[in-house]
């Protein structure tokens, strides 16, 4: 059962992936990234993450890309010009895709006793995560509060930069 | 298994709002993996750390697209190859 709504979900996961990049249309292209997301939830409450599905579903496929249509809408972001690229990102990046592709294959593949473990056999618990989370790592996590704090003050900012210079430009 | 996601995440590098999407696909694809680690050897500590990069992240994504926005006031377009100056 877990094995058939891994595959099932992997397997999405993937074609929403491909359909990406596909797509044309960065809509078609967001619409997409949705289903990634979502299907990558399911697959965190298969390996026993019930807490990250949640956050997964909340913070991606709500706040993320809820943003990514909001600019796309925005800025009224029409079909994309089939360009061929430049050529250093055919020379150099293609290649570099595979060799990645290939190092990751083989540090994976030499990892020992990779998926013998069954799924959903070690569940973690909000309750365990946050245990560790604000104990351990408390500091940590008022940093990154603060992270956001500057970031919503940053994309603030940037907003403001553009919107009190259309007047001079005018 | 099916790390193929951080493949396909690599793989994009097309222009637009696009290539955003894809550094979000290959955040997605790093978690992914933490996640199945952390799953393997029974820590909580890769779970917080997908914890921690969701949340930069979601900065990440607010601040990227503010500066999208600011970008597109400027040039009045979004294709990669027609902002080649770095003179707004």
């Amino acid at each position: 059962m877990h094995l058939i709504l891994f595959i099932v979900f992997a397997v999405l996961c993937l074609t929403g992936a491909i359909n990406l990049l596909l797509q044309t249309h960065p809509i078609n292209s967001a619409l997409s990234l949705i289903v990634v997301m979502t299907s990558l939830a399911v697959l965190y409450l298969l390996l026993g993450a019930e807490f990250l599905a949640a956050a997964q579903v909340i913070v991606y496929a709500g706040a993320i890309m809820v943003l990514f249509t909001f600019v796309v809408m925005l800025l009224n972001a029409g079909r994309e010009e089939r360009t061929l690229g430049s050529r250093a990102a055919r020379t150099v990046g293609f290649p570099a895709v595979v060799a990645i592709l290939a190092v990751i294959a083989t540090t994976i593949l030499r990892v020992q006793g990779l998926g013998t473990a069954g799924m959903q056999d070690h569940i973690t618990s909000t309750a365990d995560l946050s245990a560790v989370l604000f104990t351990k790592l408390l500091l940590p996590f008022e940093v990154t509060s603060v992270l956001i704090l500057i970031a919503i003050l940053g994309s603030v900012a940037l907003a403001r930069h553009g919107d009190g210079e259309r007047p001079d430009s005018n | 298994m099916l790390f193929c996601l951080g493949i396909v995440g690599f793989l994009i590098k097309r222009n637009l709002i696009t290539m955003f999407m894809s550094i979000e696909l290959m955040l997605n694809a790093v978690n992914l993996s933490f996640v199945t680690f952390a799953h393997q050897w029974h820590e909580v500590k890769g779970q917080i750390f997908v914890f921690f990069v969701m949340m930069v992240a979601a900065a990440e994504a607010a601040v990227g697209l503010a500066i999208i926005i600011a970008v597109f006031r400027a040039r009045a377009t979004l294709a990669v190859d027609r902002i080649d100056l770095m003179k707004l």
